[in-house]
């Protein structure tokens, strides 16, 4: 990778090598190897407590693995997450936090910004931009718990995004998103798509089978094969009951037979 | 009222004019860090900073020297105990400054007790006496409320940032774990400025009503530091008023007419809330 010659189309942004998560004892996180290339729109599903968010907050540098080795763009997490965009699982701020759209938008370009400086043209200009492409400029000046769910998480991507990030990472994004604003939330993704590598974690599973390319099924272990198939066998251990309960609601392109 | 002093002539003495130069003091504290004391949710810390300071005025008494050093010397002392034990223990916070609230108070009535005489002024720096305010003193104050002042300036967006969403504060490359330890420190260093007004009993009161109420009716953190200001400077000068004009005393004046202010503030803000969700 060092020699200068990278192959641009598959630059790894992220590696998880054995990574193991224990809290008090138990495995939340169990031999988690994993590669996200910078073209890669990966979803993430599995069952609740299966680890999912862990994994991101290990990618985030938030959460240190008790053993295994994470690189993020060739670096540490905690160095390389100036290059990934976050948007968490519903924020659970402060409905009455005297914050507008613009200044959380802000936020993101915190870590652009020097200490002790002022927020520049560019970051301004890059706030601009990503709230027009999440469509919420109209409501920049607006305070940020008066918004609609759905509008709040808008702003929040944008957040992830102002910093032009190379890696995006989504958990349960859809989650306080309305039906109608979901197919616009997918179709902006994959806009992004080209610009960055996405890991979305979902229980969204038809939006796994349009919108990504490529799936991971995560309990404690990870089954993921950089492709866009699962087997039976793979849903059947992730999940841990019989397969008809849960192939009723994946859509056939998902499992393997479709080949 | 009958009874009622002439005003404006008070305004002639040395000790009321220092009282008022105090009171926009004070004023300043609690509209900028009483902001950040209510919007992340730091009340109780910020108590128990407060309490674990009388640590420091009874060293103060025992040593010989400015009980309101010690009192610093010991807040932020507090400040730093309470931030290491909850960044390098799995103890929880709140557990924490609960018992450093109570050892800190303890020390002080130890160290009281072992002092010579007897302690002058004891009172005051439970519950405040405003106008017993020196020169002194009012050097100290300026000279933390302009440190906050420019500490704060320095990390607006740092603070916001750390206050709305820490998480993501961290993940965007903010070192919150000094950011935050700044930020008890700054906590530390406004209870010394209170403690001359209110005492470290009440003085939490005074942090936390004009932020409170401020928070109801603005949308930005600078709006809020602003109002709470104001409203600060409302409380302390009226209170002061009233305290004087019925004789009783000033710190405890301040605080029941604030608190009467808060709950004026609800009903307030509740019948706006209303007539704007009617409109709409």
């Amino acid at each position: 990778m060092s020699n200068g010659v990278v192959n641009v189309a598959t630059e790894e942004v992220v590696r998880l090598e054995d990574v193991w998560v224990r809290f008090d004892g138990v495995a939340i996180l169990e031999g988690i190897d994993l590669s996200v290339y910078q073209n890669d729109f990966l979803g993430l599903i599995g069952p609740n407590g299966g680890g999912k968010t862990t994994l991101l907050k290990v990618v985030l540098g938030l959460i240190r693995p008790s053993q295994g080795k994470v690189t993020v763009l060739g670096s540490t997490p905690e160095r390389g997450r100036r290059f990934v965009g976050y948007v968490p699982q519903y924020s659970l701020f402060d409905r009455d936090f005297p914050a507008s759209v613009w200044d959380v938008v802000l936020m993101g370009r915190l870590g652009q910004v020097g200490r002790f400086r002022r927020y520049s043209e560019e970051d301004k200009k890059a706030a601009l931009n990503v709230l027009e492409m999440v469509e919420m400029l109209d409501f920049k000046g607006r305070q940020i718990g008066r918004l609609s769910g759905g509008q709040q998480q808008r702003v929040f991507i944008a957040r992830a995004l102002v910093s032009e990030p190379k890696l995006l990472l989504l958990d349960e994004p859809t989650a306080s998103v309305d039906a109608p604003m979901m197919e616009e939330f997918y179709e902006l993704l994959n806009r992004l798509k080209q610009r960055m590598a996405i890991v979305l974690v979902t229980h969204d599973l038809s939006a796994v089978s349009i919108y990504v390319d490529t799936v991971g099924c995560l309990n404690r272990k990870l089954f993921y094969h950089h492709s866009k198939e699962i087997s039976a066998e793979d849903l059947e251990a992730v999940y841990q009951c019989p397969i008809e309960l849960i192939a009723h609601g994946v859509p056939h392109r998902v499992l393997s037979e479709h080949g | 009222m009958s009874t009622a002093k002439p005003t404006m002539e008070i305004l002639q003495y040395g000790f009321m004019q220092r009282a008022l130069m105090a009171g926009i003091l004070i004023s300043i504290t609690c509209g900028v860090i009483g902001t950040y004391v209510v919007v992340r949710r730091m009340v109780f810390i910020s108590g128990g900073i407060s309490h674990s300071a009388f640590g420091g005025i009874g060293l103060g008494y025992l040593v010989g020297i400015d009980p309101v050093l010690g009192a610093m010397l010991f807040a932020i002392g507090a400040a730093l105990g309470v931030g290491a034990i909850s960044r390098r223990t799995r103890l929880p916070e709140d557990t924490a400054i609960g018992i450093l609230w109570a050892v800190g108070m303890a020390l002080g009535i130890i160290f009281i007790g072992l002092s010579p005489g007897f302690a002058p002024d004891l009172f005051g720096y439970l519950f405040g006496n405003i106008l017993s305010v020196s020169f002194s003193d009012l050097i100290i104050m300026v000279a933390l409320t302009a440190l906050m002042l420019v500490v704060v300036s320095l990390l607006f967006k740092e603070f916001l940032s750390l206050s709305f969403d820490e998480e993501f504060a961290k993940v965007s490359g903010v070192p919150t774990g000094w950011l935050y330890l700044i930020l008890i420190v700054l906590i530390a260093l406004s209870v010394v400025v209170l403690i001359r007004a209110v005492g470290i009993i009440l003085l939490i009161a005074l942090l936390t009503i004009p932020a409170a109420i401020s928070r109801q009716f603005v949308s930005s953190l600078k709006k809020m530091m602003l109002l709470s200001t104001l409203l600060s400077i409302v409380f302390v000068v009226s209170g002061l008023w009233l305290s004087y004009v019925l004789d009783i005393a000033s710190g405890a004046t301040i605080i029941l007419f604030s608190g009467i202010m808060f709950l004026a503030s609800l009903g307030l803000s509740r019948w706006r809330r209303r007539s704007v969700s009617s409109k709409g």
